[in-house]
């Protein structure tokens, strides 16, 4: 158990950032039909890479990594208001949020 | 030691919220699963003295975004069961790309920082998380700190253009309508014969 005694390194936070986003991707994959898990596994993803950045800020002592943060939250939170309100306005005029039913621009 | 074993907790949920957001069956379930993986990430941001970006992860996505999220969960009527008709026949291909990434970062990660276990110094007693991001976000960062304010400001308004519904019932002036009126159209002249007065 000598991996025990000491503090985590820095792999072991980017590991787990690559397996949150690894999870997100096959989330993605396997519900590829509903928009709202989708847009869910979108923010699992973002946060694995914020987890990444927080990683970085803190074992090279930069807090230009924590600022980049504060920016992909805004960015995030605007996308998933505007991802939401597209989703209800798709519930209001299809009568579904399945993306088997979204084919109507394909002609 | 105690920092390695909370790290190691903290991790397992995360790993396990992440993985209850994708296979649960009801979507009310994933984004209760998905709050658990923001509060756990919010944990493991303190553990790396992020504690101005723990408290914001915590305040602005699980009171806000998450709660939009069971909103719109809960106020869409769909059928999400005949969604999963073929989740079954998505495992193969998802499971390999979930592979395939997997095993790519890995190798970055693994050729990259194998061998590094450098402890940064621990911060002075006086150093304080918020007050370092603020003054790098309002000197260095300010013109990008503006433009994110600007983001929000498009986010709502396009939110509330997109989802706002004109009454029918709202009263309203029409110019066009107002000029383009004719005289008939408001004044009627009704030619009668003059009421004769009784003796």
């Amino acid at each position: 158990m000598s991996f025990l005694s000491q503090q985590p390194a820095l792999a072991h936070y980017l590991v787990l950032g690559a397996i949150l986003f690894a999870i997100s991707v096959v989330g993605i994959f396997l519900n590829r039909r509903n928009v709202l898990i989708i847009l869910m596994a979108i923010e699992l993803m973002l946060l694995a890479v914020n987890l990444n950045f927080i990683a970085f800020s803190h074992f090279l002592r930069d807090a230009a990594g924590q600022v980049f943060v504060f920016f992909i939250l805004t960015v995030a939170a605007a996308e998933s208001a505007i991802g939401l309100a597209i989703l209800v306005l798709l519930f209001r005029n299809v009568g579904s949020i399945d993306v088997e039913d979204l084919g109507k621009l394909k002609g | 030691m105690f920092v390695e074993i909370l790290f190691y907790a903290f991790a397992t949920v995360l790993v396990a919220a992440g993985l209850g957001v994708i296979f649960s069956r009801n979507p009310v379930h994933s984004a209760l699963f998905l709050v658990l993986a923001f509060f756990t990430s919010a944990a493991i941001w303190l553990l790396l003295e992020a504690e101005f970006l723990a408290i914001v992860l915590v305040l602005v996505y699980v009171g806000a975004v998450m709660v939009l999220f069971l909103f719109v969960v809960m106020m869409l009527d769909v059928n999400f069961e005949k969604m999963r008709e073929r989740f079954r026949s998505y495992v193969p291909v998802a499971l390999i790309v979930g592979a395939l990434v997997l095993i790519e970062m890995g190798l970055v990660v693994y050729a990259g920082y194998r061998g590094e276990s450098s402890v940064p110094p621990d911060a002075s007693a006086s150093y304080s998380n918020t007050k370092a991001l603020g003054m790098l976000i309002y000197t260095e960062y300010a013109y990008p700190f503006e433009l994110a304010g600007f983001l929000l400001l498009v986010a709502i308004i396009a939110a509330i253009a997109l989802t706002h519904r004109t009454r029918r019932q709202t009263k309203y002036q029409n110019p066009a309508a107002q000029v383009r009126v004719r005289r008939n159209e408001r004044l009627r002249i009704v030619q009668m014969p003059a009421e004769k007065q009784e003796p």
